[in-house]
């Protein structure tokens, strides 16, 4: 699958005639990140590519990599969109922990299932809201306007919650996280269904190609006519409604509302996605599928620690010298290096 | 006329003496809390109240909100009140040495409850805390017996690092050490959490084949021990029947979990603990002064026999 910048935005030159070498195609690196990662599992752990059919539903290592990985997808696939746009939003941890909390009281007060989800998800636009108006109509910096929530927004879920850890039962939020549509573990296909939300907004209508021209140059967009202060909200409200749908996913999971821990530091783990994705801090492309593969390194590391039977003290460390490694093999002298060996072997 | 003043001030000055040293019969005593940052604090503050409105003591209590410069500011202004005791639960183990000096200097003693300081011993008179390692030998000491001796073990560990993972391990190892066919097999960190606790014993439950001949599941608290018990149905496993499980705390939902069969033991980490430090306290007033360095709070085991009983009490 090859992802093309939006024809507007590309350089006026003619596109080679000859297919492009298979190591220019943008998902080349992080793909063969993840492949080493995976290679590197089969050594570690013998079962962990059998694939079965556990109580009607998939069962087996790659599975729980897509299972575990699926809030931080739908998160990073937000996050792809405002860091297109040149924001950043910090505050989705915090987003995720209120959604979490507005969700369980939700239930306790007797609303219907549909009803609190549908309110959750309103509560989470309403952080995106927040984050977009303080960016665009006030001018803040994106770092400094989403840290507000993202310090503010978990202690708001912590009063909510009034501090405790407040559990819940609901068969149909269970249906959604933990539940299963067909073989397929529910959470996977909602991650799916955002992601081809995400792609149709972005490749399939004009949002995109605003979105990547705001983050390009956000004057030259304003001069050509684009409304670049409601194109830069509506990063953010993507951002907080996906954040919003991890937040059920995960209270969800495990039934109940724990305003401390609920989507900690998963801002910095979606920012990671996006970046091993290829993308530029800088904004001005939004790479879904690489994000995607972005989620899956990051999740599959972690799977793959817990899976290998290292000592916990290792966790951190392994984690950030591979990411290290992933994040050397896209830079682009080594890249060229690497090509260089690869090609001279050929000749 | 002014010499009439002076012994009208003088006068008065001797009723409001004897006013305080009445009030002070009744034993006033400062006790600077932490904050109530978890479930487990703010049960802990509830009943030092009660248990000294039930021993008619006076407590000064002051709430940190986790910071430490406010425990030292509310230590000084005990200090200043000339309270008969101090007790301490520090948010910190460190910086205390120079208000610990001030309240000796003012010769009240002070008593250290919950977390350790690290300054001179002879500062404070002791130290009256529940021991984690303490908690870890009592989970496999029930473990060693429930299994006979023979058990296969996946741990579920603390944040890594924390005084509790550390301490809880090794007391847990130390007693599974004398039985040959005990064994930890797997162990890894779920931060204490219950997503935590879920995500790892999924993936043990994989790298296990089903946790076929694993007999145990042992937590470091209930909150990753319930999210295990969810791993464990997720996958087809009847936690509590296939394995045992054994974790730390004594959480409502533990106790629920015991009552539907799904949980086997569960060590409570007390907060009804204002009996222990006031005995402590008011037997050093009475004049006992032998108290060793750290007064043990003991710990108990609970499972399903007593578990209704124990979800009546933390009023689940």
């Amino acid at each position: 699958m090859r992802l093309d910048p939006p024809a507007a935005l590309q350089a006026p030159t003619r596109r080679p005639a000859a297919a492009p070498k298979f190591s220019e195609w943008r998902a080349f690196w992080p793909l063969l990140a993840l492949a080493l990662i995976l290679l590197v599992d089969a050594f570690i752990s013998p079962g962990f590519f059998t694939i079965r059919l556990v109580e009607g539903r998939l069962y087996g290592s790659l599975i729980d990599i897509l299972y575990r990985g699926a809030p931080t997808a739908v998160v990073a696939l937000g996050m792809a969109v405002v860091i297109g746009a040149r924001g950043i939003d910090l505050s989705v941890g915090a987003v995720i922990a209120i959604a979490g909390a507005v969700m369980t009281e939700l239930i306790h007060a007797g609303m219907s299932a549909p009803a609190v989800l549908l309110a959750t998800l309103l509560v989470s636009l309403i952080c995106g809201l927040w984050n977009g108006a303080l960016v665009a109509l006030l001018d803040i910096q994106p770092i400094i306007a989403t840290l507000i929530l993202m310090v503010a927004g978990r202690g708001v879920a912590q009063m909510i919650d009034a501090g405790t850890i407040v559990t819940f039962r609901s068969d149909f939020f269970s249906a959604i996280s933990t539940g299963r549509l067909g073989p397929a573990p529910s959470r996977i296909v909602v991650a799916a269904a955002v992601y081809a939300l995400t792609w149709a907004a972005m490749r399939r209508t004009a949002l995109g190609l605003f979105v990547e021209s705001v983050g390009a140059n956000a004057e030259a967009s304003r001069l050509t006519g684009i409304d670049a202060k409601f194109v830069t909200i509506s990063t953010y409200l993507i951002s907080g409604v996906a954040a919003g749908i991890a937040g059920v996913l995960i209270t969800s999971d495990i039934r109940g509302s724990d305003a401390n821990n609920a989507g900690l530091w998963m801002e910095l783990d979606a920012i990671l996605a996006v970046v091993l994705g290829g993308a530029s801090l800088n904004g001005g492309r939004v790479y879904i599928f690489n994000t995607l593969i972005g989620v899956l390194i990051i999740q599959s590391l972690t799977t793959s620690i817990l899976v290998s039977g290292l000592p916990p003290e290792y966790n951190l460390i392994v984690k950030a010298i591979v990411v290290f490694l992933c994040l050397l093999l896209q830079a682009r002298p080594v890249r060229q290096a690497v090509s260089g060996m690869i090609w001279a072997k050929r000749t | 006329m002014s010499i009439l003043k002076h012994m009208l001030a003088a006068a008065v000055g001797a009723a409001a003496l004897a006013g305080l040293s009445a009030s002070a019969s009744a034993q006033t005593i400062g006790f600077s809390q932490v904050g109530s940052e978890s479930d487990w604090r703010t049960a802990f503050s509830a009943d030092m109240k009660a248990e000294a409105e039930k021993r008619g003591i006076k407590l000064q209590f002051s709430d940190a909100q986790q910071k430490e410069e406010n425990q030292l500011k509310a230590v000084r202004s005990f200090i200043a009140q000339k309270v008969d005791a101090i007790i301490i639960a520090p948010v910190v183990v460190t910086g205390w040495d120079q208000v610990l000096k001030e309240a000796q200097a003012a010769k009240i003693p002070v008593f250290i409850a919950d977390r350790a300081v690290e300054s001179d011993p002879s500062l404070f008179v002791t130290r009256i805390a529940a021991d984690f390692n303490l908690e870890g030998r009592l989970a496999g000491a029930w473990l060693a017996q429930a299994s006979k001796g023979n058990c296969n073990i996946v741990e579920l560990q603390g944040t890594v690092g924390s005084a509790p993972a550390i301490e809880r391990k090794k007391g847990f190892e130390a007693v599974i050490s004398l039985f040959p066919n005990m064994k930890i097999v797997k162990s890894q960190s779920g931060n204490f959490t219950t997503s935590g606790g879920k995500e790892v014993m999924e993936s043990f439950i994989k790298a296990t084949d089903g946790l076929k001949d694993v007999c145990a599941v042992w937590a470091h608290n209930d909150n990753m021990m319930l999210g295990a018990i969810q791993a464990m149905k997720e996958a087809g496993l009847k936690p509590g029947k296939d394995v045992l499980t054994v974790s730390v705390d004594g959480v409502p939902d533990i106790f629920k979990a015991m009552l539907a069969g799904e949980s086997d033991a569960s060590v409570e980490l007390k907060s009804d603990i204002g009996k222990y430090i006031y005995d402590v306290v008011q037997g050093y007033l009475k004049g006992k002064h032998d108290y060793p360095k750290w007064v043990l709070i003991p710990s108990d085991l609970h499972t399903p026999a007593d578990a209704a009983e124990m979800l009546k009490k933390k009023g689940g």
